[in-house]
């Protein structure tokens, strides 16, 4: 990450110079400052209702419900759980949410999840492979219905807008496999770095 | 059929889970409060990296860097798309932004549209991702997560290729 970010600013100052945006940089920088929190403020109002449901679902043995059914999958892809944790169900919850497309429920859910993790965290500023495969489910971002994208083609008077469904879906899940596959692999050979 | 069901199931699911959670004789409204009393909490703990990151992606952006890679292109991946497979991994705002510059340049049934739908639709944004979601309990060492994401990115992309030109090429061509 400490690379990610030293390439992106200072690649942007570079490429500000050279192609003579640089005032447009600034300007960038500034603005996205009051997006951040903009983000993050709208995110507390409904962060607070999905945390509260998610409250009440726990409370009443719904998420144990869902682990214990899920237990024989999840055990399989995050070995360092316990069995009786409540990130288990949570986890489903959070990759049905994304699935539906449904952002506003995702977000609380997750980071609900990584919270759970951090629990059973020995080291608190290492991720752990529960939470390395958690977020390779997350970024690989499997969704059925990719609903912002065909409401641009509508909104621009596509024929067939549906049309791409089925190829976005073959995609998706795809990639969701394949990042699957790729955290439980890494998992393996990263033993040797630690 | 499935936009009904997107539109049905958050109130089922929450009508669900009450239902249940009576039935169960748990104080809901209190527990709902328990809950939403993180809310706060968390949204404002995420501030510091979302700063970070949005600051960062926005100023590259603005800078016209993405342009450079535009050079990258070949006869499989059309050049108006180099700037999309870059920006979406880092933001989904900015990826649909580009998407819809795409849509009204080329019209919403060109093939280089469809084949932008898919790559929008079946990625996520795995930097913010990352980011915040380590950020907010505090993970410093991101281990192989950034690798898998980066490597999940990459077959995300060559399946898009792939799948878009199984699917509609053949009636072009």
């Amino acid at each position: 990450m400490n690379y990610i970010f030293f390439i992106l600013i200072s690649v942007s100052i570079v490429a500000g110079i050279y192609n003579h945006t640089l005032d447009k940089v600034v300007k960038s920088m500034l603005e996205a400052c009051n997006t951040s929190v903009e983000i993050a403020l709208s995110l507390i109002g409904i962060m607070a209702f999905w945390l509260g449901v998610m409250r009440i679902a726990e409370k009443c043995g719904l998420v144990q419900i869902i682990s214990k059914f899920l237990y024989p999958i999840t055990k399989f892809l995050f070995k360092d759980v316990k069995k009786d944790s409540p990130a288990i169900g949570d986890i489903t919850m959070s990759v049905t949410a994304n699935a539906l497309g449904l952002t506003n429920a995702a977000t609380p859910i997750g980071l609900k999840v990584m919270k759970e993790l951090q629990e059973d965290n020995p080291d608190k500023t290492t991720a752990t492979d529960a939470m390395c495969m958690f977020l390779g489910m997350n970024t690989a971002g499997f969704q059925i219905i990719p609903a912002t994208v065909i409401a641009i083609l509508v909104g621009f008077g596509a024929k067939n807008p549906t049309e791409i469904i089925l190829p976005t879906f073959i995609v998706t899940s795809l990639s969701f496999v394949s990042a699957i596959i790729t955290s439980l692999i890494l998992q393996k050979l990263w033993r040797k770095y630690d | 059929m499935i936009n009904t069901i997107s539109l049905y199931i958050l109130p089922l699911m929450i009508l669900f889970i009450l239902t249940f959670a009576l039935a169960k004789k748990v104080p809901v409204y209190e527990e709902f409060i328990e809950g939403a009393k993180d809310g706060f909490k968390v949204s404002i703990s995420i501030i510091p990296y979302l700063v970070a990151i949005i600051v960062a992606v926005s100023m590259f952006r603005a800078s016209g860097a993405l342009d450079i890679f535009k050079h990258f292109a070949n006869t499989i991946i059309p050049p108006d798309i180099i700037p999309l497979i870059f920006t979406r991994p880092l933001s989904g705002s900015a990826a649909l932004g580009l998407f819809s510059d795409i849509v009204k340049e080329f019209g919403p049934d060109s093939y280089i549209v469809k084949l932008a739908a898919i790559m929008v639709g079946s990625s996520e944004t795995t930097f913010y991702v990352l980011a915040v979601y380590f950020g907010s309990i505090g993970i410093k060492k991101y281990r192989y997560a950034l690798l898998t994401g980066i490597i999940a990115d990459i077959i995300n992309i060559g399946l898009a290729i792939w799948v878009a030109r199984l699917f509609f090429l053949a009636s072009i061509s």
